[in-house]
């Protein structure tokens, strides 16, 4: 029976192979391979492609540690993360909330469209759009000083809250969807059992919703907590002297210096950060789904 | 521990009324079986009292007090649900313990209540299992535990064994109605099952299309319904029509049938009569004849031999009426025999047709 068992799977995964290989091919080719060059260069003095000679070194990493500019800005960029993510917690869950258990049919399709606007619209567009409306004399400004009695100047732009704004406007989709996935697959019938138990609002939320949400949560975290830690171009444009980030670092490296190597170096040591940080929360977290 | 009241209940939905002028004592203490068939407003009522809708007119009050707008929470009742609803991030004693510690009791009260609810429900040692790990019976016990454990007033279940194969279903009627006398608690019981609601309850109430049709006893319902509906949906009935001699009807055919309870009506107007299929007497000849019996001949079309009984199915003047006969031995007859029916007026309940 059991050899039996063990020939229907592999013959299974014979049949399998075809639908598999592109797939794979694909990965190789585009992710695997451009990594590996990457992890080799930078252990390099120089680029190949200089001209220049070159030789393996160590220096890169060794960089890291021995400018203290590095530790710092990468420390900034992970408390961004961390802010960007709790922002998009406030205010995705809430709207996933509604999305899944409060809104029903077209009213509910039109909100989700409304979420996911952000997603099809191009990264750069939104983000020169947020900066018309944050800038002094911008729409914000001026709209805030049609209304009120009393002159006052916003100006948001190339600033620390301009960077956060444009960050949680790209990411808090996420949070919406995976959040509302796992909100829509709690039977409504669970939380009128709780109400009829006694339990209020709060509680509910408290001990049976975000308990049995808390997969959508963490997706969701992990999904813009890696991607904002490394993000460059909000912090560029909306943030302009102040927006610099690990993330802008890396890009100069890369367009601007042209020091490849430093840049591979650097962001193989942020892969290794965000991987620690996943890897000691996941205990907690599923301690607490 | 407390009655339900419940007066003059309308709730529409757009258009449609769920529940139209709904009127039930529900006694305190209990066993309350509402009845009808899907859509007739059975859920909508049990929402109502529980709190997780509201109506748009009409009073509902539990133990006297008027709760119309108290929300669910505050209304201390124990919910049943279809599909149990436990919660699945909990243990089986989490979610027993879960409306005792919302309520703040102390740890140690909480503990020695939950272990007697799961005592009750004969799963004392299946509290740190969580719900998946159970099977369907179990999930259904841990339910109504965690129902009945912070004392409520009043107990509705929703269907609650619906989900369950039927062997399981009589283990559990059996064993809800020994948890509902050992509690005493007013329970009001939403089923589909004619037979649960018959076995079950003190009293059945039979909604159709939102609108009390008829309730009372089990006994009473089944012995004289007032309606065609709820002589043929609460059990089985042979409806024979025609026009009413006051105590009786005579059929198109001029044969006249006597009824002994049921309405008297005034002489002329349309009525029928119900007969239940095992009231009926079936013989070959001339069978009885006695004046005080009523009669027809028919012959039978068909025979379904089910064990311990026999159902015959006999044609006459374009009707079939159903017999139902004990398994004695004695009664064997062919599809294709003339046969005389008969039955006693008492057997027979005279309904105004509306
Ligand atoms: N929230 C709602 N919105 C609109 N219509 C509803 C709603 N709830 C119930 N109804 C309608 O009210 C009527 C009564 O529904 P209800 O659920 O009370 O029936 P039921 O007797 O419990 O039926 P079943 O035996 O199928 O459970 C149905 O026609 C249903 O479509
Ligand atoms: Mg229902």
């Amino acid at each position: 029976m059991a050899a039996q068992g063990a020939t229907a799977s592999r013959s299974g995964l014979r049949s399998a192979l075809p639908l598999l290989l592109p797939a794979y091919l694909w990965l190789t080719v585009a992710i695997f391979l451009p990594l590996s060059a990457m992890v080799f260069f930078s252990f390099m003095t120089d680029l190949p492609l200089s001209g220049k000679p070159w030789a393996l070194t160590l220096g890169n990493y060794a960089a890291f540690f021995s400018q203290s500019l590095y530790p710092t800005l990468l420390w900034a960029s992970l408390r961004l993360g961390l802010e960007v993510t709790l922002w998009c917690i406030v205010i995705g869950y809430p709207a996933a909330y509604v999305l899944a258990k409060v809104l029903k049919g077209r009213s509910r399709e039109a909100i989700f469209l409304l979420v996911i606007l952000p997603f099809w619209s191009n990264g750069l567009v939104r983000i020169f759009s947020w900066a018309m409306v944050l800038r002094e004399g911008g729409i914000l400004d001026t709209a805030l000083n049609a209304v009120l009695p009393f002159k006052i100047s916003i100006d948001l732009m190339y600033s620390y809250p301009a960077v956060i704004i444009g960050l949680v406007h790209s990411y808090v989709p996420y949070m919406v969807l995976t959040c509302y996935l796992t909100l829509q697959a709690i039977d409504d019938s669970l939380i009128e059992a709780g109400r009829s138990l006694g339990a209020s609002r709060l509680q509910m939320l408290k001990r049976v919703i975000i308990p049995l949400s808390m997969p959508g949560l963490v997706a969701g975290a992990a999904l813009i907590f890696v991607p904002v830690v490394g993000s460059f171009m909000e912090p560029r444009i909306l943030g302009g002297r102040t927006g610099t980030f690990y993330g802008t670092v890396i890009e100069d490296q890369f367009v601007a210096v042209f020091n490849w190597p430093l840049g591979a170096a650097l962001s193989f040591i942020l892969l290794a950060v965000v991987l620690v940080i996943l890897a000691s929360a996941a205990p907690v977290l599923r301690k607490a789904a | 521990m407390a009655g339900v009241q419940v007066s003059n209940l309308s709730r529409s939905f757009g258009a449609h009324k769920a529940l139209d002028d709904v009127s039930i004592d529900f006694a305190d203490g209990g066993f309350y079986a509402l009845l009808g068939p899907s859509g007739s407003g059975k859920t909508t009522l049990l929402r109502q009292i529980a709190g997780f809708d509201f109506p748009d007119t009409g009073r509902i009050a539990i133990g006297g007090e008027s709760v119309e707008r108290v929300p669910v929470e505050k209304r201390r009742i124990g919910m049943v649900f279809q599909n149990y609803a436990l919660f699945p991030n909990m243990s089986v004693a989490d979610n027993v313990a879960f409306g005792l510690s919302v309520r703040g009791e102390v740890k140690a009260v909480i503990a020695a209540e939950v272990q007697r609810a799961l005592d009750l429900v004969q799963l004392g040692k299946l509290g740190s299992r969580r719900p998946h790990q159970l099977s369907g019976g179990q999930r259904q016990r841990v339910a109504l535990a965690r129902a009945i454990v912070t004392k409520p007033r009043v107990l509705l279940l929703d269907e609650p064994l619906g989900a369950l194969d039927k062997a399981l279903r009589v283990d559990m009627q059996i064993e809800l109605k020994r948890i509902q006398r050992e509690i005493g608690i007013t329970t009001i019981f939403v089923t589909h099952d004619q037979e649960e609601a018959l076995t079950m309850s003190d009293r059945i109430g039979i909604l159709r299309e939102g609108r009390l049709v008829q309730e009372g006893p089990p006994e009473e319902i089944y012995d004289s319904p007032k309606s065609e509906f709820a002589a043929t949906f609460l059990g089985d009935a042979n409806i024979l029509r025609g026009d009413t001699t006051g105590t009786g009807i005579r059929l198109p055919d001029g044969t006249a049938i006597a009824a002994g309870a049921g309405v008297s009506l005034a002489a002329g107007t349309k009525a029928s009569c119900a007969v239940r299929p095992e009231r009926i007497r079936i013989a070959t000849g001339d069978g009885i004849a006695d004046h005080n019996t009523n009669m027809l001949k028919g012959q039978v079309s068909k025979r379904i031999f089910a064990g311990n009984n026999s159902t015959y199915f006999v044609e006459r003047d374009s009707q079939t009426i159903k017999v139902i006969v004990q398994n004695t031995g004695i009664e064997r007859l062919a599809e294709g025999q003339e046969v005389v029916l008969s039955w006693s007026p008492e057997s027979t309940v005279l309904i105004a047709v509306s």
